[in-house]
Order: C-alpha cells, then structure tokens, then sequence
C-alpha cells in the first residue's frame, strides 16, 4: 500500500514537471498541426460570412493554382540543385580543415562564420552582389566582357542567385559534422591502409567515405528540411519573383496567409508542408532506428 | 625535386584558401563599403578614405537602439523560459517512470522535425487569441516548450551517475534541490550548448517575428534590418552595409571570441 502511494506521488510529480512545456508544445505545435489539418476543409471566414465546411474544396483549388504547382517544383530544383553541392563542399571543407593546412584556424573560421550571420543581414550583401551595373557580378561579368544583366529580375537567374546565396549560407554548417565525424575515425586506420600501399584517394573512398555515411544521411535529411524550412531570404532579395520563379512553398504560405489573408488556403498549402516534412521525419527515425540496431 | 604528391598537396593548400576566401568575400566586402564613402563601394583603392559616416547614418535612420533593446530582451526570455520549461521536463523524461512516458516523449519529438516556423499561420490565430500580437512574449513564447532543448538535456541528465542521486537522497533532499544541485551543475555544458544555439537562433530568426510584430517597439533586429534594407528605403549601400555590420557584430564578436565553444555547441547540436 505504502509503495503504492509512493509511485503515485512520482507519477503526479512527472507530470507535474512536464506540464509547463507541453501545454506551450502542444499550443504552438500539436495544436496547429491538428488545427491546420481541420482548416484545411473549412473556408475562410470573412466579413459577415462564417466559415463554413467546403469538404476538399480547398485542395481542387491547390490542385488547379498554377502558383502552387510553381513554388512546389521551384523548391524541389532549389533543395536538390543545393543540396548536393552545400554537402560535398562540406565533406571538401571537413577534410582540409581537417588535414595539415597551413592557417587551418583562419580557413576554418572563414568556412563557418556564414553559418552564424542572419539571412537577412547576408541577404541585404548579396542583393547588392546581384545588382545590375554596379553590382560586384556585373562588374566582374564587365572584366569579362560578359554583358550587364537584371540576375535578381529575370525569371531564368532569380532562384539559382538564391541557390548560390544558400550553398554559401550551409556549406560551412554541414563542415562541422564531417569534421566531428572525421576525428572520430582512429588514425591507426589510415596508417595501416598506408602500410599495406592505399593510396590517399582509395583510403577515401573505401574507408573514410563509408565511415561518414551516417553523417552524410543525417546532413542530407536536415539540408532537405532547412530547404522547405528557410525562405527568409526570398524577402530580401526577390520577394518570390519575378512572377513567382524564385517563390519557395513556405514564401507563398506567407503571402496567401498574411497578404490575402486567405487563412484557409494558407493551412492546405501548410498541410503539403507537413507532409513532406513528415516524410523526412519518419526517414530520419528509420535511419536512428538502424543505428540503434547496429551499434 | 619536387615530388607528384606535393605539387597535389601545394594545389590543394590553395584551393582551401581560394575556398575561404571566397566564403569569407561577402563579410570583408560589406566591412569595405561601410568604413567607405558611397564613391569606393566597387573601387577598391587601398588609399581610399576612411568614415564612420555610414554608421552615423544608419544609426540615424533607424531605431537601431530599440532594435537591439528588443532582439537583447527577446533572446534572454526565451532562453530564460526555455532553460526553465526543458530542464524540468528533460528530469521528469530521464528519472522518473510514469504512465504514458513513451508516447509523450513521441510527441515532444514530433517538434524536433516540425518546429513552429512552418506552422506560422494557425501559430498567428493562436497568439491573437491570447492578445499577445506585436509583443515580444508573443513571439519567443511558441519556442519556450523546446523540444530540442528537452531531447539535450534529457541525454545529459541520464548519463549523471545514479549514485550521486541516492548519496543526496540518504542526506535527505528532496527531489527539487537533487535536481537543482546534482543534475543542473553536471549538465553544464550541456546548457552552455544549448544557450549558444539558442541565442544564435534567435537572434538570426526572421519568419515568426517578421508575422508577429508590427511596431518599433517589438521589431527585433532582423525585422528592422529587412526594412531598413529594402529598395524602397532609398538607403545606399554603404549605410546599409554599415547597419548590417552594426546588426551581426555582437553575435559575431561573440563568436571570433569564443569559436570553439560556438562549433563545438553546433555540433553537439546536431550530433542526436
């Protein structure tokens, strides 16, 4: 009876402990998610007119916007035409930093301090880098007699400048992993590949590459999820145009949601997200599972 | 004689400084124009003159002051509220054993992969609700319930010693100062962590603030930068080079001074 009581007590006290954070969990992510789901089949409600039930209404009407379909596939050209070079400059960077460079501290810092600056600061640096005529790219294009162009006003340049700016921003980010992953690997491993006569490159590629495949893995699932995730840039430098060529999924839940105030809309679109984030969430916990299954 | 592999490991050295250069172009670019006048902004004369001018200016058009008294009081509540929420709901996760223990923490994992940047639109309805629209509450408190910061702690928590728990138990205290000074003094690094993370964060976010606040006196920094920098504020390049300095050089500093704790946080940041 005694024990009893005491394990009671214990559970009150737990939950007692976990009560502050889940209720501000719960109203800020649980709730939206469930609210923003439910939303999604109402219409929004406007002056003098309640929402009212549409059932899929609001997901024909995604299916025929010719905009969502736009910053849909620009997100995907944007997360993998980044993706794959932010993550083998990181590997690149990892293994220099790593390596006997003379002034490693200094490179090292040069690759990272990106990774700790805002969005909106670098964006307010590079809007100027991609300015026509006095733009530092135009003025290197003039050196090589490549002419003057509109990089942030033209449909075709508009998101890879934002590419660019966004390999620039996470390279040195991913760089830390590797470099953790990296000093994790024992030396006497590279040693005695030497002994037997492996060259540098085959090292590299038969042991250290597979060494870094669960780092690789954790990298390309969050640089995939920054991608839907991060659009603070997209105010700066384009506000998603010209004609939505460089809008981004979360750029456009923005505007339907705070420019035509179309609240109902703005949750479909937010449901897409969550579906594709949700993807990744459940590759990464397959992924931990593994490792919790192996190690 | 030079041998093959040497001229690979020269060329290499200078492709990693090539690299870095490159990377660290914007900053060292931006740092020109502000201390030049508008004249040198792509004309790199080494005898150019210096000027604080494009500071005085930037200074003078925005309310940078209330700026930085914002992002200042925004950061520390929300690591306040955070360090608070976390460190007991992490203790309740690594020493206690109760009903629906599991399913919660599936559910504080949830966060992790969908935090409340991306739910900005019913995140909106509910602050209005709670009236806390354009205030600086309203926009650290979605982030107060961390899971990211109870994932952390929990982990620190459960590698400290049981033992040393028991010991102070026998002495008589109770489950509060056994967290207090058993749990929170050995989870210190971890704290250290979580703190550089989050400061960074919430100094850099933009998408919620940028929802949330419509007025001087809530705007934080990057909010005020993103107005600030905006074609139609008709500033130049200098000034706004200079504003941007004036709003990255306390983090930054922060950071050349105290690199290794910054990556090392980073990186346990990620390391799950």
């Amino acid at each position: 009876m005694m024990r009893l009581d005491f394990k009671t007590t214990r559970w009150v006290y737990a939950w007692l402990l976990l009560l502050p954070a889940s209720v501000l969990m719960v109203a800020f992510t649980h709730y939206p998610i469930v609210g923003g789901i439910f939303s999604s089949f109402f219409s929004t409600p406007r002056q003098g007119r309640p929402s009212r039930f549409v059932g899929l209404d609001n997901y024909a009407y995604m299916a025929n916007d010719p905009v969502f379909w736009q910053v849909l596939k620009n997100n995907f050209i944007y997360a993998f035409g980044t993706i794959p070079v932010s993550v083998c400059l990181a590997l690149l960077m990892a293994v220099w930093v790593n390596g006997k460079l003379p002034g490693r501290a200094v490179v090292r810092t040069a690759y990272f301090t990106p990774t700790i600056l805002p969005m909106i600061a670098v964006a307010n640096i590079w809007l100027f880098f991609y300015t026509p005529q006095i733009g530092i790219l135009d003025n290197l294009c003039g050196l090589l007699g490549i002419p003057s162009h509109s990089w942030l006003g033209d449909p075709r340049t508009a998101l890879g400048c934002m590419m660019v700016l966004a390999v620039w921003k996470d390279a040195g980010f991913f760089m830390i992993f590797y470099l953790a992953a990296l000093q994790g690997i024992p030396p006497e491993l590279e040693e005695a590949a030497f002994i037997e006569g492996a060259g540098r490159w085959y090292f590299f590629r038969r042991v250290t590459l597979p060494l870094l495949m669960p780092t690789t893995l954790f990298v390309l699932v969050n640089s995939t999820i920054n991608s839907f995730k991060l659009v603070d840039h997209i105010f700066i430098l384009t506000k998603g145009g010209p004609d939505n060529a460089s809008s981004l999924l979360l750029y456009y839940i923005y505007e339907v949601a705070f420019g035509f105030w179309d609240t109902a809309y703005a949750s479909t679109l937010t449901v897409v997200l969550l579906f594709i984030l949700g993807a990744l969430a459940v590759t990464q916990f397959r992924y931990i599972e593994k490792r919790v299954h192996y190690q | 004689m030079i041998r093959e592999s040497d001229w690979g490991h020269v060329l290499e050295v200078v492709a990693a400084w090539l690299l870095a250069f490159l990377w660290a172009a914007p900053l060292l670019y931006a740092t020109w124009a502000a201390f030049h006048p508008m004249d040198f902004v792509s004309r790199f004369d080494l005898l150019a003159p210096l000027t604080l001018d494009n500071f005085r200016s930037a200074w003078n058009v925005a309310p940078f002051a209330r700026y930085f008294l914002n992002t200042f009081m925004l950061v520390c509540m929300t690591l306040t509220g955070q360090i608070i929420l976390c460190t007991l709901a992490a203790y309740a996760f690594a020493r206690f054993d109760f009903p629906g223990k599991e399913t919660a923490f599936i559910l504080v994992l949830i966060q992790i992969m969908i935090m409340p940047d991306v739910l900005i639109v019913q995140n909106y309805l509910t602050t209005s609700k709670l009236g806390l629209v354009d205030t600086i509450l309203g926009i650290g408190l979605p982030y107060m319930g961390s899971a990211f910061g109870i994932f952390l702690l929990r982990q620190a928590f459960k590698q400290v010693p049981k033992e040393l728990e028991d010991a102070a138990r026998v002495e008589g205290a109770g489950w509060f100062s056994i967290l207090l000074k058993v749990y929170v003094p050995l989870a210190r690094p971890t704290y250290l962590a979580y703190g550089l993370v989050s400061v960074s964060y919430h100094w850099n976010n933009f998408l919620w603030p940028v929802v949330i606040t419509n007025s001087t006196t809530t705007r934080p920094l990057t909010v005020g930068l993103s107005i600030f920098g905006a074609p139609e504020s008709g500033v130049n390049f200098s000034v706004i080079s200079a504003g941007t300095l004036l709003a990255v050089s306390p983090l930054l500093i922060a950071f050349l001074l105290f690199q290794r704790q910054f990556v090392q946080s980073f990186m346990r940041s990620g390391i799950k």
